[in-house]
């Protein structure tokens, strides 16, 4: 099945967590989407292999950059009209509390969607929503 | 040009279990190149870790990964002496989609180090700088106690 026809009955049955058969990556680091009331979580499950800094321990930055880019992409292929997997065009991610090797949450806001360019803002926590360990601001294209 | 020196030093710093990032691991990643200040990591086309599974393409996330990696490289190759770093921020343009089966290569230059940060960029392309997967721009914080001192004058550009 194709990229838009995933996206379209995912947005159709309004089951977002199907979006991951469509996202290789999703599998691979352990991702999964919970949908409440139309705002979609996206929860990386503890895994040893997400390590970056072997002595802390401590999450890869580049984990925590890539669980935040994919909640900002699931929130806006859920938000969007069309049927489209949403592209990056670019993000800015700041590091704010060094992260556990636990499970981590995702949570992305689309602030501005343009009819081809969404601004979105996400953040993700462990435990503690109010601390965030990493927010992240991007611009993704909607093609 | 190669620090032969310095790249021995951190690959053998590398070669031991205990200093090995599991997710570097995972992503099969790679030291090509060092010199002070500056750092080339590479990783494989895996198509497990693509963000599309219809065209393949890489997710954002690995690439945001690799250049993290090469920021990080730069930055303990900018240090005089070992010091533990933190990345504070990392803002990225993707200038075009990784092409499916190609290895991504990032570059790493730390350009400024200060009593307590260091500034990076980064390049990440296939085979040619000249023709950019994408850009990235990062600060580094120095977390240990005391602030490490570094050749200035190689490390700016």
């Amino acid at each position: 099945m194709s990229i838009v026809e995933l996206v379209r009955r995912a947005r159709e049955s309004n089951d977002f967590g199907a979006l991951a058969a469509g996202i290789p990556y999703m599998k691979a680091l352990d991702m999964h989407v919970h949908e409440a009331a139309g705002c979609l979580t996206v929860e990386l499950r503890a895994a040893a292999l997400h390590t970056g800094n072997p002595w802390l321990p401590a999450l890869h930055g580049g984990v925590i950059g890539g669980l935040l880019e994919t909640a900002a992409i699931v929130q806006l292929a859920h938000d969007q009209d069309g049927d489209s997997l949403p592209k990056p065009i670019n993000v800015t991610i700041d590091y704010l509390r060094s992260g556990r090797i636990e499970t981590t949450w995702a949570r992305a806001q689309v602030t501005k969607h343009g009819r081809r360019v969404a601004n979105v803002q996400a953040s993700c926590w462990q435990g503690d929503a109010e601390k965030p360990i990493a927010t992240l601001v991007g611009h993704f294209l909607m093609s | 040009m190669t620090d032969h020196a310095l790249m021995q030093q951190i690959l053998a710093f590398r070669a031991k279990p205990e200093n090995q990032s599991p997710h570097g691991n995972f992503l099969g990643l790679e030291v090509l190149d060092i010199e002070r200040g500056k750092g080339v990591v590479r990783i494989p086309y895996n198509a497990a870790l693509a963000g599309n599974a219809t065209t393949g393409v890489l997710h954002g996330g690995v690439i945001t990964t690799v250049l993290d990696a090469a920021c990080g490289i730069s930055v303990i190759t900018a240090l005089a002496q070992r010091a533990p770093i933190a990345t504070l921020d990392l803002r990225i343009d993707y200038l075009k989609p990784a092409t499916p089966g190609q290895p991504v290569t990032a570059a790493g230059h730390c350009y400024k180090v200060t009593r307590n940060i260091c500034f990076v960029r980064a390049l990440a392309y296939h085979l040619d700088p000249e023709d950019p997967i994408a850009n990235c721009t990062a600060t580094f914080m120095l977390t240990g106690a005391q602030s490490a001192e570094t050749g200035k004058s190689e490390s700016a550009r």
